[in-house]
């Protein structure tokens, strides 16, 4: 580790930090405008009511959808990584029971003493395609699981470079920003398809008042961001995991001192076509390969750039072993 | 102008001083909490060796000469490690031999398809294997921090807050040499029956 190499760890744990907040703000924010501007155009077709109807001058949506956003934000942040195993359907290792469960544990042991981070909790997802993610607040209190697949696939070796690409999430608190998200996007995904099917029948029964155009534009404008609303999110999602991927996999061979292994594992990890069922889009983001199989991440390019989640994998591979060779080169081997 | 000016030099170099001395603290403290961690993983392998020991004792009557450089080893290496962070140069010699022994015992160890055939063994093996990784990473993590911490004090701006924060260059745990490196002989005149 050298000298930039730990600045570099500081000021990815600062902007993550700080991305994190900006998130949580984000998000609140975007639903006191839901909430607000409801409340404002709700409030320009009371106002020429006559005298004795209702008056919406008091912005009650507004407050209120900020504090359920704001609790929605705090019960993420709880109950982030518990939901995201959850839906993948992970499951524990309390006590190793056969030798391949008591080899992860060792070697994420073995990691997490070269991170010089605690020991996550480990999981295992019964999923055979090989994947793998981390989830968590800090490292402190951080998750780390493998699918089926990579048990059954990689040697221990390249075990140790999936663990050690891991703990590299963790140690940066990319976990913090990701786990965040994979729970707000959740969230807003959830509330879209609950609300959209309350909202689709919404008659306006007010046809005689004939509303203004300005009133009409703003209520365009609001019911537009509330659709795209999960869209934005998943965008968030896409853009925040991209560059990550280098900079965990470096991690990665930082730790190990072993990149080769790395990029054979992500060659397998590649080479196993099928998507991981068990991952669902919320928490693809997470995750050390696509876990839809998208096409996408073969090539570099704009529209890979906007749609996928991780970058290439020829890439990635490449540049793990341009490191291992320099390693090789530089022991005279 | 002149006395406001004065201050805010005043003030910027005396938050420089702060965010020196405290990152060399902090440093220090990891230095220490690394070395710790060799500690601890030492400690783990010695206790794990007698077991190794007792398990392939019985299948291993002619063996004698390897498993006993093992122990020998492992004690002298608990005895060593008592004297704590100021004997790292003896500690990582002692703890260099012991690798070496037991690199050579599992070598032996593979040679013998019936000892391998129980489950026990494989378990151990992976344990073992494990518990080197464990201590070399250990040792990795320690190596990396001290560098840095040695680095830090002495490049110039640091430089002059390291007598302040009593920094002394820290021991970096050795390498084994080239010798001990090499694959281990094994006398295959010893070779078991099967």
């Amino acid at each position: 580790m050298s000298d930039e190499a730990s600045l570099n760890l500081f000021q990815q744990q600062e902007a993550n930090r700080r991305r994190t907040v900006l998130l949580v703000v984000g998000f609140v924010a975007f639903f006191a405008w839901l909430g607000f501007g409801g409340d404002y155009i709700y409030y320009l077709f009371t106002r020429d009511a006559p005298r004795y109807a209702y008056h919406h001058t008091v912005p009650w949506f507004g407050i209120g959808l900020s504090l359920v956003a704001a609790a929605i934000a705090w019960y993420a942040y709880r109950t982030g990584p518990q939901k995201v195993l959850w839906s993948t359907g992970a499951r524990e290792i309390v006590e190793p029971r056969t030798d391949q469960e008591r080899q992860l544990v060792n070697v994420v042991e073995e990691m997490a003493i070269a991170a010089g981070v605690p020991r996550p909790r480990i999981w295992i997802v019964d999923d055979p395609d090989p994947n793998a993610f981390a989830t968590g607040t800090d490292p402190l209190h951080s998750h780390i699981a493998v699918t089926q697949g990579v048990l059954d696939l990689c040697t221990r070796d390249e075990l140790q470079g999936v663990a050690a690409h891991e703990l590299g999430h963790v140690k940066n608190l990319d976990v913090r920003l990701m786990t965040m998200l994979a729970a707000l996007v959740g969230a807003v995904a959830l509330m879209h398809d609950g609300t959209s099917r309350v909202l689709r029948p919404g008659g306006g029964s007010s046809e005689e008042r004939k509303p203004s155009p300005l009133v009409l534009i703003l209520l365009v404008v609001w019911i537009v961001s509330w659709i795209l609303a999960p869209i934005i999110a998943q965008l968030l999602a896409l853009g925040v995991s991209r560059k990550r991927e280098y900079l965990a996999d470096a991690m990665s061979a930082q730790f190990t001192r072993n990149p080769l292994a790395l990029a054979s594992a992500l060659q397998k990890i590649e080479g196993a076509e099928a998507p991981t069922t068990h991952i669902k889009r919320g928490a693809a983001h997470l995750c050390i390969a696509d876990p839809l199989g998208r096409r996408l991440t073969s090539h570099e390019g704009l529209f890979a750039d906007a749609l996928a989640t991780h970058p290439p994998m020829v890439k990635r591979i490449a540049i793990l072993r341009g490191m291992g060779y320099a390693q090789l080169k530089q022991q005279g081997r | 102008m002149g006395p406001l000016a004065l201050l805010i030099v005043l003030v910027v170099v005396g938050a420089w001083l702060i965010v020196a001395y405290n990152g060399l603290i902090a440093l220090k403290n990891q230095t220490l909490n690394a070395f710790k961690q060799i500690d601890v993983q030492l400690k783990r392998r010695h206790d794990l060796i007698p077991n190794l020991v007792n398990a392939v004792r019985g299948a291993m009557d002619f063996e004698k000469s390897t498993l006993e450089a093992v122990i020998q080893a492992r004690n002298q290496a608990v005895k060593v490690n008592a004297t704590g962070p100021e004997g790292i140069k003896q500690i990582s010699r002692a703890e260099n031999t012991l690798s070496s022994a037991l690199q050579r015992l599992m070598v032996v160890v593979e040679q013998y398809p019936q000892l391998r055939a129980t489950g026990n063994i494989g378990q151990l093996q992976e344990e073992l294997t494990s518990t080197e990784n464990k201590v070399a990473f250990a040792r990795q993590l320690y190596n990396d921090t001290a560098t840095l911490y040695n680095t830090k004090q002495q490049q110039f701006p640091t430089s002059l807050v390291a007598g302040l924060a009593k920094a002394q260059p820290a021991d970096l745990w050795e390498i084994e040499d080239q010798g001990e490196k090499a694959v281990p002989q094994v006398d295959l005149s010893l070779k078991p029956k099967t």
